[in-house]
């Protein structure tokens, strides 16, 4: 019998991640040696390494301002999220009301939604924490509950066959089929949605009246030709959507060690 | 042989399942109208192992769908232990394994099995136990948790059957069970089912497009042509049981060969 394990050994995982950390190394030396040898100036694009001394000089003020900007996406991503997933539960119980919906929902996701954050400030004031959720969770909404539907309805028609043969009720079939089935659809919609979460918390921050944001903070460093400082908040952005997007991911693992997705990335 | 279970059960000879007239047609788009069953008349007794062959669009994997309610006949009647075939699917009197195992990929090998017990509101108690004695059956005991991906074809398969008997229905319907596997893995499933079934006993009915395993594993053979799906000749199949690796040596097993091969050359031509 083969039967192969997911868990590889630490040499096996060195092994696996050794290019990309080589690659990322690589690139940033390039570009330290670049930017060295012919004098670029600073506000076109500033060395890695003094990017990396404004992070740390900076890294109170930002650790400081990038809080009001991360509850803005961690709030919006659960509460667009969850009405994702309730919307999609909700039509895939009535076909009707899915086929009425689904291409409204397509067509919405397809609009730039962040378009309208003027408009969301207008609506529940520029300051309050809950406009920034609303933005973010717009933008979570439409991926989240699309994905959901497909998984909830794609479905091997054997596998449904095999339900009636045993006269199952809709509610099991939901929960011990359709639900299951949904999880790796769902799980991708989420990693997708961490990404659209800090964007549209960003971009709300531009709209926004609070000044103790990432995004204030990236305008205002822009305006005053300290760009090291502007790269050093957008490492910072992008470091904590990094983590957003493996916390996603190690959930992922522990919810469904049994999909193809997870297997596959341990060797 | 063992005497089979639900000879016990049902001490009257009654038929499993009864079918008589039946049609079935498709509306393939449009005003088209395809005939895929017509004039189907059918009786399977209790224990009786019986296969129904036939080439692609014969019409023979629609038959056990009518007979296990998961399409409706277009006319004609269907009795199943002497009741229509919505009764009978809600009473659980069938097990069926399709040509894919089907498995719930995010369920355990013992999780599968356990899957139409956790339907009918077992305890959890009783749905290991009948889950390790199916495995034990299949003889798949030590791989209760493993994950479907990490069995093999012949392994899957093997743990739909024992899925599909887990709840001891007195009926198996299998759609060709051992298609998508090679003509080895096949050859031994076939004596693996039969084994099984000396087991358990119940009544069988096998759709399968290979003669032979036709021949090997039934007690009758039902001839079906398409276009549009008929029953052209039944055969009785006088092998003796228990069947083994000899008898695909013995005379008998390729006279009856010969002759399901005639049929099939017959209705072909005629």
């Amino acid at each position: 019998m083969t039967i192969s394990q997911g868990t590889g050994s630490l040499s096996r995982r060195v092994a696996y991640y050794l290019p990309t950390a080589l690659t990322a190394l690589t690139v940033l030396l390039a570009w330290e040696l670049i930017v060295r040898a012919f004098d670029i100036q600073q506000f076109l694009i500033p060395k890695p390494s003094s990017i990396l001394s404004a992070f740390v000089a900076q890294q109170p003020i930002l650790l400081g301002k990038v809080l009001t900007t991360l509850r803005g996406a961690v709030g919006g991503f659960v509460l667009g999220s969850s009405a994702g997933i309730l919307v999609a539960l909700i039509t895939a119980r009535w076909v009707i009301l899915r086929e009425a919906m689904l291409p409204f929902a397509i067509a919405a996701n397809s609009v730039p939604i962040i378009a309208f954050s003027p408009i969301v400030f207008n609506w529940f004031g520029p300051s309050n924490p809950f406009s920034w959720m609303a933005i973010v969770a717009v933008i979570v909404f439409f991926p989240v509950m699309i994905n959901t539907v497909r998984g909830l309805t794609l479905i091997d028609p054997r596998a449904l066959e095999l339900m009636r043969s045993y006269a199952a009720s809709d509610f099991k079939i939901l929960f011990a089929l359709r639900i299951p089935n949904a999880l790796p659809f769902l799980f991708s919609a989420l990693r997708v949605a961490t990404v659209l979460s800090m964007i549209g918390a960003v971009v709300a921050d531009f709209f926004g009246v609070e000044r103790a944001t990432i995004g204030k903070y990236i305008t205002q460093e822009s305006a005053s030709f300290r760009f090291e400082n502007t790269w050093a908040a957008i490492l910072l952005v992008s470091v904590i959507g990094i983590l957003f997007y493996l916390l996603i991911t190690l959930a992922e693992r522990f919810i469904m060690p049994w999909h193809v997705s997870v297997r596959e990335s341990g060797h | 042989m063992q005497i089979p279970k639900s000879e016990m059960r049902t001490p009257k000879p009654q038929s499993v399942v009864s079918i008589q007239e039946v049609n079935k047609t498709f509306n393939s788009g449009g005003r088209e109208r395809v005939s895929a069953l017509q004039d189907i008349n059918l009786e399977v007794g209790a224990n009786e192992f019986v296969s129904l062959i036939g080439p692609s669009g014969c019409g023979k994997s629609t038959l056990l769908r009518l007979i296990a309610d998961l399409l409706s006949p277009t006319s004609g009647r269907l009795l199943i232990n002497g009741k229509p075939p919505y009764q009978a699917r809600l009473d659980r009197d069938y097990g069926i394994v399709f040509q894919a195992a089907t498995l719930y990929e995010w369920r355990s090998v013992s999780q599968n099995v356990q899957l139409p017990l956790e339907i009918m509101g077992f305890s959890a108690r009783r749905r290991a136990e009948r889950a390790q004695d199916m495995l034990k059956l299949v003889e798949l005991e030590q791989f209760s948790e493993h994950y479907p991906w990490q069995l093999s074809g012949g392994m899957q398969q093997r743990v739909a059957i024992a899925r599909a008997l887990a709840f001891e229905p007195a009926l198996l319907l299998m759609d060709e069970p051992f298609g998508a596997l090679d003509e080895f893995t096949r050859e031994r499933m076939n004596m693996e089912l039969l084994q099984i079934w000396g087991k358990t006993g119940g009544t069988v009915i096998f759709v399968t497009h290979s003669i032979s395993e036709a021949v090997f594993l039934s007690s009758r053979v039902v001839v079906m042509t398409p276009r549009p799906g008929r029953i052209t000749r039944i055969l009785d199949i006088e092998l003796p049981r228990p069947r083994s690796f000899e008898t695909r040596q013995d005379e008998r097993f390729f006279a009856s060969v010969t002759e399901v091969r005639e049929s099939l050359r017959e209705a072909y031509l005629g």
